[in-house]
């Protein structure tokens, strides 16, 4: 038997792998094809995006495009300044808001909770990032803005115009919806994810780290100072960069509650804008063509911004990837 | 704790006492108890007893082995000699356990004092992988609130060249303990472990995880680390416990069944089943 089996395998097993089996090839062209086909598609969607905005960076040039202070279509005069800083602003210090506050949620329900408040908890919290987000725009269109318009802004104004002159060129007079209100819902939206995102990374650490603490004579928070935070950091910076890529781009509760004005300079309790809110706003009433391109510009920008942002994520988690650097 | 409640509690500890499960040779009476349990049973849940009326000594500054058929209930004894069992939901400890005639597990006890006195090391080398070597060492010396560099560089130097690693590791403490190889990680945890200065150390299969060489090096330095510290380390290998050890205790589903001298041990058990499962082993 030996002598008739033996020969037959070791003739087939000295074909390489490749030519043997077809299935490896066949699986191995799908994913390539739809891997290569995915990337062709957002490089496809980058060069349309920058061939219809082309108009607008011939007419102002790819810098002042980025500088001018002024959006004023019917003077036909096209800045982004004022949306590019919007986003900026309105994105960072929502996460600025939302970030501690979530860790504060995650490290809680994760770490001190019992678990049937942790649970409450977290269903509360995946709840409210289930809430699509014109709805959250309705409740702050409708409640929310009046309400803390009436009862915190104007009544700091006041203070200001009486106590705090210089203030008042940085607060601005209060209207309903504006850069404040904007950010704070917008930090609100983002919590959840923020904390879904850290409370899974801090999830993910070996029982056996916290125990190595706890051996030390580590108490509960020298433990997860010591032995979990430090574990889970590159997982919570990917969330809290998440949250930061969600804010960037998110559209719709920003834009109803942002007051949208397209000139700086912005204040606090006035008016501003984002790039998605100006789209979202004028795509329908684009009808110069520099208008139309102008705001296609936009969107460029929105894109190299993500796009910026998800590489520094990927970047830092390089960088702080578990065994590389000590922080 | 006051002077007059330590007292108490000396005159409350028990005598080392024999009763039909548990024989104790005469002889060993004889050494002084660093440790001591008494009735010690841990149940995980309702019904399953991870040990059941463990009643036995800890020598000081002696290397007790503690030898078994897996599940019996070794791991569960030695995480309940420094309270680590206070971490797990659902698991029940009752009887006593006495370091120095104090029972840890009286009401005002802290579990975290206990665990700076009674240090432990695991299976799995768990070094912290974001922190230096050197901030390693450190970090039960900087949860007592030590913060002078010149103490804390004394105590890793001391610590590493304790645990046999600081030749290997003295130009490059500054990197991260995750960069280490497996042995080396190990005797880092070690290191970390002696830096606190501990009075009994708990190793929980230390070796299992390392090459037969890496094995060598932290069996030579368990036998060194005799002169400072009581050892109490749970092994699989028969030749280990036989090599390392000065007492070897037999559990056998969830009982402390035999506790005797090494040498007693392994040519003359006293108890069938401790012979059986020597025999097992070894046959
Ligand atoms: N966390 C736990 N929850 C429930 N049961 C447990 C738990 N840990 C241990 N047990 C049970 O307690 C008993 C003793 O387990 P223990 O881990 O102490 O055994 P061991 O002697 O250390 O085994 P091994 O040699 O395999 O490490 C076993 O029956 C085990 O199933
Ligand atoms: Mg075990």
């Amino acid at each position: 038997m030996t002598d008739t089996v033996l020969p037959a395998l070791r003739s087939r097993t000295l074909v390489p792998a490749r030519y043997r089996a077809p299935g490896d090839r066949v699986f191995k062209t799908v994913v390539v094809v739809l891997a290569s086909g995915i990337i062709a598609l957002a490089l496809a969607m980058a060069v349309v995006i920058y061939l219809e905005a082309a108009p607008t960076f011939r007419a102002f040039g790819y810098v002042s495009f980025l500088t001018e202070t002024t959006w004023d279509p019917v003077a036909a005069i096209h800045g982004a300044l004022p949306f590019i800083l919007g986003t900026l602003l309105t994105s960072f210090s929502a996460l600025l808001l939302a970030v501690f506050p979530a860790l504060g949620v995650a490290i809680f329900t994760a770490e001190y909770a019992p678990r049937w408040l942790a649970e409450i908890i977290n269903y509360t919290v995946d709840l409210l990032a289930a809430i699509p987000s014109v709805v959250i725009g309705l409740w702050g269109i409708f409640n929310f803005a009046p309400q803390i318009r009436d009862a915190v802004y104007m009544p700091i104004y006041m203070w200001a115009l009486e106590d705090a002159e210089w203030l008042v060129p940085i607060i601005g007079a209060p209207s309903t919806y504006n850069f404040v209100t904007a950010t704070l819902i917008l930090a609100l939206m983002i919590v959840p994810y923020t904390v879904a995102l850290s409370r899974d990374a801090i999830g993910q650490v070996p029982k056996e780290q916290r125990e190595a603490a706890w051996a030390l004579g580590a108490t509960r928070w020298e433990v997860i100072r010591n032995s979990v935070l430090p574990y889970a950091r590159t997982g919570i910076i990917a969330g809290i960069l998440l949250s930061l890529a969600r804010a960037l781009g998110e559209t719709m509760a920003v834009a109803m509650l942002i007051g949208n004005r397209n000139r700086l300079p912005f204040t606090l309790f006035g008016p501003a804008a984002t790039m998605p809110s100006v789209i979202i706003n004028e795509f329908r009433e684009a009808v110069e063509p520099l208008h139309y391109s102008s705001i296609m510009a936009v969107g460029f920008y929105l894109f190299i911004v993500t796009i910026g942002i998800n590489l520094l994520a990927s970047w830092i988690q390089q960088k702080l990837s578990l065994t590389k650097g000590t922080l | 704790m006051s002077s007059v409640e330590q007292g108490q509690a000396v005159q409350s500890a028990p005598a080392y006492h024999t009763n039909d499960r548990h024989p104790a040779p005469e002889r060993i009476s004889g050494e002084a108890p660093r440790m001591q349990t008494d009735n010690l049973t841990v149940r995980y849940g309702v019904s399953t007893f991870g040990i059941r009326d463990v009643s036995m000594p800890v020598f000081d500054r002696r290397i007790t082995a503690l030898i078994g058929p897996s599940g019996c209930g070794k791991s569960t004894f030695l995480r309940a000699l420094n309270r680590m069992h206070d971490l797990g939901a659902d698991i029940e400890v009752s009887g006593a356990a006495y370091l120095d005639g104090e029972n840890i597990y009286q009401p005002g006890v802290d579990p975290v004092v206990v665990r700076r006195r009674v240090g432990m090391v695991f299976q799995k080398p768990t070094p912290f992988p974001t922190k230096s070597i050197y901030e390693n060492v450190c970090t039960g010396l900087r949860l007592a609130g030590i913060r002078r560099k010149s103490v804390l560089d004394e105590a890793v130097q001391k610590a590493l060249s304790d645990a046999v690693l600081w030749d290997e590791v003295k130009d490059r403490l500054k990197s991260p303990g995750g960069s280490l190889s497996g042995g080396q990680q190990q005797r880092l945890c070690i290191a970390r472990a002696l830096a606190v200065e501990p009075e009994v150390l708990l190793m929980d299969e230390p070796t299992s995880s390392l090459d037969p060489n890496a094995t060598m090096r932290i069996e030579q330095l368990i036998q060194q680390l005799k002169q400072q510290v009581t050892i109490v380390i749970v092994t699989h290998n028969m030749q280990q416990a036989k090599r390392v050890s000065d007492y070897t205790a037999f559990f056998y589903v969830g009982e402390m069944v035999e506790l005797a001298p090494t040498p007693e041990i392994f040519s003359s058990p006293k108890q069938p089943r401790t012979a059986e499962y020597l025999h097992g082993t070894f046959s």
